[in-house]
């Protein structure tokens, strides 16, 4: 017994660095689906990691695994956090829901956010962005520059927030140009640069000269500059093209909210809560456009990007049909959050089925 | 110029040693990789080898680590008895696939009965999906010759390809909100493989597999059908003398080896993972193949082979979230063990000659 005691004191006295006053820095943890590297989703979480660290320096401790698995093994990565002493886990993919309320249910004192779910619990919170408003941009901007009205979209899971970013992006080419066509192909992957610069390729070869991705590398871009297209950084700013075939980007600017929550679980004042946030705070941005975009279209999509800033235009505003015919939203009418995070339908327009 | 020269006689004792020396080699150079990333190497070693099993929270990794190793045993012990006769079944991920698909069909179409036979048909099922799956390759081998590796390797790209399409499509939970994946299949108490004892890991693929390791152990040493397997696996011919059915043999092998991918697949759909999804499996149909061989195809080899396997992925895990080893680094010192163990293997059935180039 006496043994085991002084074990226990050894182990709470070498357990990592304490302030004066006894006060142990915060841990924050984050799971990753794909590597740091992937220059798109995870690169992006990873950087508000890096802001978390510089915010708050030495009061902060924080820990990352990369290239998690969605199931049994992100179970394991989030207990193995929390035993580890973590006061606050983020796990940044979708696939990590139902691990996430498990693991939670297990480690009450421990606080979750996930990104992009719908279930919460009392020590679980989820939080995404209105990509859907970035989508309404690039829509404008490449329904004003396709040459050949045919822009090609290289979608990844037929999920609502993908299906969303179609419609919204779709709906604000049209309207500045009737005549264009969206190619849509699904590759069932977020990452994976072969399968991305295939769906590209196969694209412009259909004669797209635009190219929308909703995966998370920069293959398509590299595809694009190859076949002189234009596209759009995805996630993340994807500068490196910006000589070539990158006229914009849509940017998930996460660090403000993870350091907001961070600072939350500090003050004891870390409550279970839904966010869904976007140009207005800043955790949708877009990347500077460049000069292949002409100037007058540039100063619309800044007038846009202003004016969903601001909360004066929502990208779904009526009238909006859905494809077959039926009337979604009518003249004037927005669409409430509950309908567009179930978002199961393309509107009317759009060509093809989504697959199930 | 270097030359290859085989031994006439290769060592059976540095056969058996190879794995250790693999294991050994891998250490030293993943610890002056781990050292040039700027990270302590005996940290990083112990936290990977030592830390899981022995560490603090070792009550947890214990578990986990049975979690991780059941299925790699599983359907290495399958492969073991096909490679041994020169059967090349490279596509237990789609077996393995295929075998969660059946079984979490079956299961969902009586969702929500409350009867404990559900879990058994599922189980059958999970078998009879992989075995089907196994069967392709076999038929095709024994009527039309086909390569049953190419043909067993591509059929995972087909089972993957339907597995999104169940996880998006026929198996998609009605309750979902319109999100991919199928209904939880560890949270509905009729098909729930829960932990047998609680905090232990143990689940009934866990079972499974050691029950496994002892059957593979029997057969091969005590029945004739082992006997067959291993001597066609090094004399084709005498096989054929001795009346082996060279074809049977192979839906034989194919068959075994499909049906526990199959299992293994059921065990995890209905356990650790839960859910029929898009990203159901993590390659253990392929890492299992590298289990089979660094067992050196022995039943009890494998058993350890799977273990230490598993312990790379649970330390591996640990390492990074602890000491911020990059997740490539991982990769990378799991792909040296395999290198190592391939090297060592080549030098134990050949000979290095130094021979002046002939211009």
């Amino acid at each position: 017994m006496k043994l085991r005691s002084i074990l226990a004191a050894l182990a709470v006295a070498v357990s990592g660095p304490a302030f004066a006053d006894g006060h142990e820095p915060t841990k924050v943890g984050f799971v990753y689906v794909g590597p740091i590297g992937d220059g798109g989703w995870t690169y992006e979480h990873h950087q508000g990691l890096l802001a978390v660290e510089e915010e708050f320096g030495d009061k902060v401790e924080t820990m990352y695994v990369e290239n998690v698995p969605e199931g049994a093994d992100a179970e394991r990565v989030m207990t193995q956090m929390a035993l580890q002493g973590a006061d606050l886990i983020f796990t940044t993919s979708f696939g990590y829901m139902d691990p996430t309320i498990n693991v939670a249910a297990k480690f009450p004192d421990v606080k979750f956010e996930h990104a992009t779910g719908f279930k919460r619990a009392d020590n679980v919170s989820t939080y995404s962005a209105r990509f859907y408003e970035g989508r309404a941009v690039q829509g404008h901007i490449a329904g004003k520059l396709t040459q050949t009205n045919k822009v090609g979209y290289i979608a990844s899971f037929p999920i609502p927030e993908v299906i969303r970013g179609i419609n919204s992006a779709y709906l604000h080419a049209q309207k500045v140009n009737p005549d264009v066509e969206f190619n849509i192909i699904w590759v069932f992957t977020w990452f994976d640069p072969t399968k991305e610069a295939d769906a590209a390729k196969a694209l412009i070869d259909q004669g797209a000269d635009i190219i929308l991705q909703h995966t998370d590398s920069t293959a398509p871009l590299a595809a694009a500059e190859e076949a002189g297209v234009l596209g759009f950084g995805q996630a993340s700013d994807m500068a490196a093209f910006t000589e070539t075939s990158r006229i914009g980007s849509i940017i998930d600017n996460w660090a403000p909210y993870y350091i907001e929550r961070t600072r939350a679980v500090m003050d004891g004042t870390w409550e279970s809560v839904d966010t869904w946030d976007g140009m207005d705070t800043g955790m949708v941005e877009m990347g500077a456009m460049t000069d292949k975009i002409p100037a007058d279209v540039q100063a619309e999509a800044e007038a846009m990007m202003a004016a969903i800033a601001a909360g004066e235009y929502h990208p779904f505003t009526g009238p909006i049909n859905k494809q077959d015919g039926s009337v979604w939203l009518a003249e004037g009418e927005v669409a409430d959050d509950g309908a567009l995070a179930g978002l199961s339908f393309y509107i009317e327009g759009v060509t093809g089925d989504i697959p199930n | 110029m270097i030359a290859l020269e085989k031994r006439p006689n290769p060592s059976a004792f540095w056969g058996y040693l190879t794995p250790l020396l693999a294991v050994v080699a891998t250490m030293i150079a993943g610890g002056l990789m781990f050292a040039a990333l700027g990270k302590d190497p005996f940290q990083s070693l112990k936290l990977i080898f030592w830390d899981p099993i022995f560490g603090e929270f070792a009550f947890y990794y214990r578990g986990q680590l049975l979690i991780k190793a059941g299925p790699l045993i599983l359907i290495a012990i399958g492969l073991s008895l096909g490679f041994r006769a020169g059967i090349w079944n490279i596509g237990a991920e789609g077996q393995y696939v295929m075998g969660a698909i059946f079984g979490a069909a079956v299961g969902l179409a009586l969702y929500p009965a409350e009867t404990r036979w559900i879990f058994p048909l599922m189980v059958v099922f999970g078998a009879i999906g992989g075995f089907v799956w196994a069967m392709i390759p076999a038929i095709l081998k024994t009527k039309f010759n086909t390569n049953e590796i190419l043909v067993s390797l591509l059929l995972v790209y087909v089972a993957e390809q339907f597995l999104a399409k169940m996880a998006f499509g026929a198996l998609r939970n009605p309750d979902g909100q319109g999100f991919p994946g199928s209904r939880n299949l560890a949270q509905w108490s009729s098909s729930s493989n829960s932990e047998i004892i609680a905090g232990t890991g143990i689940h009934y693929g866990v079972v499974a597999a050691t029950i496994a390791v002892l059957l593979a152990a029997i057969l091969l040493s005590r029945h004739r059908i082992g006997f067959d397997i291993r001597i066609m696996g090094v004399a084709p011919k005498a096989a054929a003398f001795s009346g082996v059915n060279p074809q049977r043999m192979v839906f034989f092998c194919l068959g075994i080896s499909g049906a526990l991918a199959g299992l293994a697949g059921l065990f995890e759909v209905t356990g650790p993972s839960g859910q029929i999804t898009d990203s159901f499996n993590v390659g253990y149909g392929f890492t299992a193949i590298i289990v089979a061989f660094l067992g050196r195809l022995n039943p009890i080899g494998i058993l350890f082979a799977g273990l230490l396997i598993g312990l790379t992925y649970i330390g591996g895990d640990a390492a990074q979230a602890g000491i911020g080893l990059p997740g490539a680094a991982i990769q990378a010192f799991q792909g040296m063990l395999l290198f190592f163990l391939l090297a060592f293997d080549l030098l134990t059935q050949f000979r290095i000659r130094w021979a002046r180039a002939t211009a």
